[in-house]
């Protein structure tokens, strides 16, 4: 199933198509640092946070939840919904990652929004070098960026004054545009963006996007095979 | 334990164990045909649920600030075919000035 016809990309690709980004990553891995010292979660917890967890917007909610006093019970639930996407992503990926299990594992906890946008080819196909170049360059960002803004505190400031946060946004515009090829991808961009922007106003964060990834069910529309005009479908 | 070492090591251990659910389950078999479909589609909506929500999200509510026009910005140069990297400067750039200017 994986014959080798287009260019092989490699993890020299990975690591160049999340490079910009790394440095929007290393920024918010500072701030993430920052906040988590203010809500008093220390020094050594956050950076193991960033090691072990490594999803920014579950870090991010899960401190801001200590910081305002809530309870640990609050946190952990805002962490897991914000981080239950990534069980259909990880079936997503799971026919390309042909390796041992070590191999599997290492390259599923290496998946994250951007590291599996870059590896996405389209077509449901995924490329685990790409997966893999993207995923290490992207993890030493944060990491080194939690082990700074722990260590020297607020060095960069809010890096929302950078515009970083509007970096997130265009580089998953840039790597849609390429997915919308036939009517149904874009029926399920158009989908997949209404549900969550009804849904963030009235659902806890995390919510939306799951819900989101319900869009794809409108493949359930098309005949098994190819997704072509030949009539009678199911 | 603090309860900061509670929340590092739960989120930890499930965060890990979603991540490796499904490749550690299916990994290397193809899904079965009708899945595949429906996987392919869910590249398009995540991606553009993330679009959506990473601009135009806030603490439970949508906000229009100054990341709006950064992602018109980064629209226009894919538009242009410009590489990903020229995109994400010029949305991070359009953005912090427009920050910058109107305070």
């Amino acid at each position: 199933m994986s014959e080798p016809a287009r260019e092989e990309r490699s993890h020299r690709d990975g690591v160049r198509a999340v490079a910009p980004l790394a440095i929007a990553v290393v920024g918010f891995g500072v701030s993430y640092g920052v906040l988590a010292r203010a809500a008093g979660m220390g020094v050594l917890a956050p950076i193991v946070m960033s090691m072990t967890t490594f999803a920014g917007s579950a870090q991010f909610a899960a401190a801001s939840i200590l910081d305002v006093g809530g309870t640990v019970a609050a946190a952990i639930t805002a962490a897991v919904l914000l981080n239950a996407r990534y069980g259909p992503i990880g079936v997503s990926v799971a026919p390309w990652l042909t390796g041992s299990a070590w191999s599997r594992f290492l390259h599923a906890q290496l998946t994250v929004d951007e590291t599996w946008a870059v590896a996405a080819e389209g077509d449901g196909r995924f490329n685990p070098q790409v997966l893999l170049g993207a995923g290490v360059t992207l993890y030493a960002a944060w990491v080194a960026g939690t082990v700074l803004g722990v260590a020297f505190g607020d060095v960069i400031g809010d890096p929302s004054t950078w515009g970083l946060d509007a970096a997130f946004p265009a580089l998953f515009l840039a790597l849609l545009v390429p997915q919308l090829r036939d009517r149904r991808a874009k029926e399920a961009a158009i989908l997949g963006a209404g549900i969550a922007l009804v849904l963030t106003p009235f659902t806890p964060a995390g919510v939306p996007i799951i819900a989101a990834a319900g869009a794809c069910l409108l493949g359930l529309l098309d005949r098994p095979t190819a997704r072509t005009d030949e009539g009678s479908a199911t | 334990m603090s309860d900061a070492w509670i929340v590092v090591l739960v989120v930890g251990v499930v965060t890990i164990a979603i991540k490796a659910l499904g490749p550690m389950l299916l990994g290397g078999k193809p899904l079965p045909e009708r899945v595949t479909g429906v996987v392919a589609l869910l590249a398009p909506a995540l991606l553009a649920a993330l679009v959506a929500v990473n601009t135009f999200g806030g603490d439970q509510e949508l906000v229009l600030d100054a990341r709006v026009p950064g992602l018109l910005a980064a629209a226009v140069a894919i538009k242009l075919k410009a590489p990903v990297l020229i995109v994400v400067v010029v949305a991070a750039v359009v953005t912090a000035g427009i920050r910058a200017v109107t305070g």
